[in-house]
Parts: C-alpha cells; structure tokens; sequence
C-alpha cells in the first residue's frame, strides 16, 4: 500500500506499524521524531501506530544548526 | 552581585550563545560547550532517512544546557510555526528561534513573516527568540508580539565581518528594554563579541566561527571570554564616546565660578 | 598587474569587473582571485564537497544536437530504456555503492521519456536517494510541479550557448533548436516550487567569455527574481563526439579555473558542480577553488550500475573512471569532508 514519507511515495506492506518501520533502516531510532499526518508519535506509541493508505509521515531528526 | 541573564524566567549566568551547525566533529561541538560555559544551544531539524547513521546531536549536548530549536529551512511563518510545533510534540521544551529567510543569496531574515510567526507561536505558549534584520519598528513589533528576546543580525551568516550593523543595534539597546538583545550572525572573531557587549547587548549568539576554527573548544573559551570582558566593561560604565572631544577643564565652568 | 584592472574589488565584483577580468590574462590577478575564492569556500562550505551519481534511464532523443553522443541521427549510439523494474533495480546496484544523491537524465523524447515516465522514476528514485535531482529536456511548469509534489528535490538544466546564432546552427534540428523554451525553462521551474536550479553551459561551443557573461547575467537576474531559490552552477567542457566536424573553442584549464574563481566570488553561496568530464588529476586540484559538488562512480550510459562494465561510456566519456569509495578516499586524504547526503528541509506541499 501506498503512503508518503518525506515527500516521497512509498510502498510498504499491509499492517506496517511504525516501530517496523523505523526499524527498518540503519538509522538510530532515538533520533528519529515521527510525524504521522501532522501529529507527532511518541516512539512507545510506535508498536501501536498500525499505517493505513495515503498516511503522511514527516520523519526528522535535530541536527546541527546556528 | 551576580550579572545574571534573565530570559523568560529563566537564569544564565554564561552570556555567549552557542550554534551547532558546520561542527565536523560533534566530540569537538560537544568539548567548545563545556570549555566555552555556554548555557544555551541552537539545533535545527531536518528530514532525514531510514539509512542516515549519523549520530545523535542531542547526546553531544551536555544536560542542563537550554536546547533552541531554530526554525531554519522555513520560508515563511507557516513553515516555522510547522517546524516548532513539532519540535515541541517531540517533547524538546518550547524555547524557538525563529529564523525565516526566503533568500539564498544573503540569507537574510524576512522581517514581516518573523512578526507573523512570533505572534502566532507566542500566543500558543513558545518561548520565542525572533533572529532579525536590525529595525527598531519591527523590533517593537516583535516585543508586542511576545518575543521573550530580540536577535538582531551583526552582518550576514557566515561572513564573519563583525558588527557592520552597530549603530542599528546601539538603537535597540538604547530602545528596547523590556527584553534582551541578543546580537546573533557575523560574529567573527571574540573582540566582535566583545564589542556587541561593550555597547550593551545582553547576549552574543556565534555558530561559523567556532565550528570553523582549527581548534573549536579552545576558540568556544576564547569567545565566552570576549563576551565575559566586553560585559564587565559595560558594567564598569566606560567612558562614552562622545561626538565632540572634551577638555578637561569644561568651557562652561566660567559661569559658576564664585 | 594590468591597468585595465585596476579598482577591482574580488569582494564586491559586479558584472563589468567580470567582463574586464575575462579579458585579461593576467596572472597576478588569476592568483589573487584563487586565493581569494579558495577562502570564501572554506568559510562558506567548510570543506564539505557533496558526491552524487547520474543515472541515465533513456537515451532516445528526438533532437539533432551535432555535439553529443544521442544526437537522433547517430549510427552508432544503441538506445535503449529502463522499464520500472529494471529501473528499481538499477536504483538498488547504485545505493549499494553508498552514492545517496541521485541525478536522473534521459535524452529528449517525450514519447519514449514522457513526463510521466520520469516522474514514476523519481518516485522509485526516492526509495533509495534522499536526494533526487533531474537532468531532462525543458518541461511544462506544471510538469515540474507534478516532478516537485512526487519529492524531487533539483532541476539541472543547461543552456549550452547562449548565443542564439550558435545556439541555431549547432541545434539542427528537434524541440531543442527552440532557443527561448529552454532559456525560460528556469522561471517555469522556480514557479514550480523546486528549491534547487543548477545552470551552466557547455565550455566550447562559442567563446567562453560572453557565454559565462550571459550565464551569470542570468543566473543574477533569476536570483533576484526568486529569492528562496538555491542555483547552482556548472561548467561542463564540451568533449568532441566521434562524427562532429564542427569547430568549437577549447577551453583551458587556465582558463576553467578562472572561470571557477569568478563563478565562487560573484556567487558566493552557490554549489558549483564538477562531472567526471574532467580527468581526476584536474579535477582534484581545482576542488578548493568553489567546487562543492562532484560526482562519481558514474556511468553516462543507460543504467550501467547493475551490470559495470569497463567502458562506461555513454553520452560522453567518463575521463574519471574511479569508484564511489576511491573517490571518497581521495577527498578524505585531500583534507577534504564528503557528504553524502545533505539534509533536506522539512517543506509544506
């Protein structure tokens, strides 16, 4: 199924929540911060954040900035 | 008695700001914090992806150092209020700098649309320390807004040219005194800051200089040291320049003589 | 140094001061310009140079440009296209090698590289780059739109000459030859919403100097016109195809970094890129003097990464042949910080 992350058009499986998802990729998850249809995830809510067609994830991190 | 900075009820007793951005290394980031005494850090935030390995900033960042999230990237007002909401969602305190810059080529801040973000985000209970273009209305208009600070700009990002902005500056700190000036972009060199503290700014914010310098920690102390000495010069009121030299014994003192 | 060059400021040049600098070969002047854009790098962009790879997902191209490898009437050049999947996989060989900024080209041939077709390869693009930029034929601006809205991040877009005389007689034929289309394109694609523009033009086809005149006169017209926008710059020297009798003025290496230096101090935040045109041995020397981005472990043929093969050779010839990795190892030893991912903005659609 379809959704947006980044911007950007992703396929993934049905059922994916968001702790798999974040899970998935090389990234250390305490940095990452979920936005899921513009409301931030709190990473203990991530097992519980089942994605569904067309959701919109903004996911981000803070870095260095003056 | 202690000099302490007083920012929305919050106490510093370190005057020179720190940026994080172009730091290589985040250990050196990390060692100019400590050696510099700084008590507050801008961070920005920044899509990233799934196979990013790089590593945490905020674990680089010592505890109890006030973290500012800085809304860079955003265009407009829209696109910062976004960048601090989610920054506060994310459950990184509420203190904002609201940068907004619509231009690649100097990367200076859009007053009007830093005015519109700062009410909105005031409003909705941030901490909001606006970067601006020195102009005493818009100035005024972001205190009425609920700025908690002004930042007025030195010179451009990155130029490292110092206080080109000095005598638009020397306004707001003759004008504004509900809140404290924060003298943020260009600052090159520690007598820069020390300047912009003898003139009677509250704070220096500097990011280039320190993260360019071939030693960062050792330029971060050397910087903290410059505010330090240009503020006890403002304290120890030095004698203002005056437009016209003044003799010693005044023309004037003909009139009262007995 | 020469008269005709004197009150120059290198930190506040203007248009003019170009115009005298490029007509001078003075080498004083040269050195103190080096030194001059060697500093303003640094403090801008630190060492960082950002590494990116191209990947060619069509060659078929309708247009008769005499001085390149897919001019329509070539006997020589194999066309081929990538379907989705082998694009996806082509996508994948290439993230393997750690490249994670991505430019996608096709030749110009809206039947066989349609919008659409690029569009949908972007997309599979995005699965694998954080950052995806395009190198394709001039597009509507609601094409780009569609490009911006489907997460591409940059448009690169050359306008070879700008000399329309020239521009005429080496574009013989095809939607190319419409000079005023493309030399607008960047107004449609800044409309669009994409923040990445990287302009140039090709080194040889007229004389340099009026050609990187125009270049800059347009890219300052465009900056004033589109703050938000970022442009970069590229000087791509034309490298001579097989069956092209044309004349065409070499460019020196003298002469390319001048160019370079010039382009750094009249623009001082701009990216300027540097292809695998150029050999390694130039190439790595002329890095400190504005070079931000470069890219490598390229093949400019059709795909080419699932399957290398020795002579990656496609649109033009690939002089620097070194990996993704030996790159990066040179720019390290060099003293040099190679990102390879830029963090993107976190933009509203």
């Amino acid at each position: 199924m379809k959704i947006t992350v980044n911007g950007r058009q992703m396929e993934i499986a049905e059922g994916m929540d968001l702790h798999r998802l974040v899970y998935s990729g090389k990234a250390n998850p305490e940095r990452v911060i979920l936005v899921l249809n513009d409301g931030v995830v709190k990473s203990d809510q991530w097992p519980l954040t089942v994605l569904t067609e067309g959701d919109r994830i903004e996911m981000v991190s803070f870095v260095g900035g003056g | 008695m202690e000099d302490k900075l007083l920012i929305a009820g919050r106490e510093f007793t370190s005057r020179f700001f720190l940026g994080t951005g172009k730091f290589g290394n985040k250990e050196a980031m990390k060692q100019a914090i400590v050696t510099s005494g700084s008590q507050l850090v801008t961070v920005a935030l920044r899509r990233i992806d799934l196979e990013d390995t790089e590593e945490n900033i905020l674990s680089f960042i010592p505890e109890n150092t006030t973290i500012m999230v800085n809304t860079s990237g955003a265009r407009n007002a829209d696109e910062a209020v976004r960048i601090a909401r989610i920054a506060r969602e994310a459950g990184y305190g509420d203190w904002i700098k609201i940068e907004v810059i619509n231009d690649s080529r100097y990367l200076l801040p859009d007053n009007q649309e830093t005015v519109k973000a700062t009410k909105i985000l005031s409003a909705d209970g941030f901490t909001v320390l606006p970067y601006m273009n020195p102009d005493l209305y818009v100035a005024k208009a972001l205190v009425e807004a609920g700025a908690a600070a002004v930042m007025p700009l030195g010179s451009l990002i990155g130029s490292n040219q110092g206080l080109r902005m000095r005598a638009l500056i020397e306004v707001l700190i003759e004008e504004i005194n509900e809140v404290p000036i924060v003298v943020d972009a260009g600052i090159g060199r520690p007598s820069h800051a020390a300047e912009a503290m003898e003139i009677g700014a509250d704070a220096v914010l500097a990011n280039t200089a320190v993260a360019d310098a071939e030693d960062p920690p050792l330029m971060a102390a050397a910087f903290a040291r410059g505010v330090e000495a240009g503020r006890l010069a403002y304290l120890a009121r030095m004698g203002k320049e005056r437009a016209v030299a003044r003799a010693s014994s005044p023309l004037t003192g003909f009139l009262y003589d007995e | 140094m020469n008269k005709g060059l004197s009150g120059i400021d290198l930190a506040h040049l203007t248009i003019d001061d170009i115009r005298r600098i490029f007509s001078y070969d003075d080498r004083e002047l040269l050195e103190e310009m080096a030194h001059a854009a060697r500093e303003l790098t640094r403090r801008q962009f630190g060492r960082a140079i950002s590494l990116y790879a191209p990947l060619y997902i069509a060659n078929y191209c309708q247009n008769e440009c005499v001085y390149c490898g897919f001019h329509a009437s070539s006997k020589t050049m194999p066309r081929s296209k990538l379907t989705m999947e082998e694009i996806d996989r082509e996508c994948s060989a290439l993230a393997a090698t750690g490249v994670r900024s991505c430019l996608i080209l096709t030749g110009e041939s809206r039947f066989h590289s349609s919008p659409q077709y690029i569009r949908d390869a972007c997309i599979i693009a995005g699965r694998y780059f954080p950052y995806v930029a395009v190198e394709v034929y001039p597009l509507e601006e609601h094409e780009y739109r569609e490009l911006y809205l489907a997460g591409v991040d940059g448009v690169t877009l050359y306008q070879e000459t700008y000399d329309r005389a020239r521009y005429d007689e080496l574009h013989l034929a095809g939607p190319k030859k419409v000079y005023d289309y493309r030399v607008e394109a960047p107004d449609r694609i800044a409309r669009s919403g994409m923040r990445h523009i990287s302009m140039g033009v090709l080194l040889g086809l007229t004389d340099w100097r009026q050609d990187i005149l125009a270049l800059f006169q347009h890219v300052r017209h465009l900056e004033r016109k589109y703050p938000g926008v970022e442009f970069g710059l590229a000087f791509p020297r034309l490298r001579r195809v097989v069956d092209d009798e044309h004349n065409y003025i070499e460019v020196s290496d003298k002469e390319m970094l001048k160019i370079i230096c010039a382009a750094r101090l009249f623009f001082p935040r701009a990216g300027i890129s540097m292809s695998t045109r150029e050999l390694p041995t130039f190439r790595d020397r002329i890095i400190e003097f504005g070079v931000t981005k470069i890219s490598a472990g390229s093949s400019t043929r059709v795909g080419g990464y699932v399957e290398r093969s020795e002579y990656d050779d496609g649109q033009f010839q690939v002089f620097d042949p070194r990996s993704f990795d030996e790159v990066k190892a040179m720019l390290i030893e060099k003293g040099f910080d190679p990102v390879v991912t830029d963090w993107r903005n976190i933009v509203n659609n």
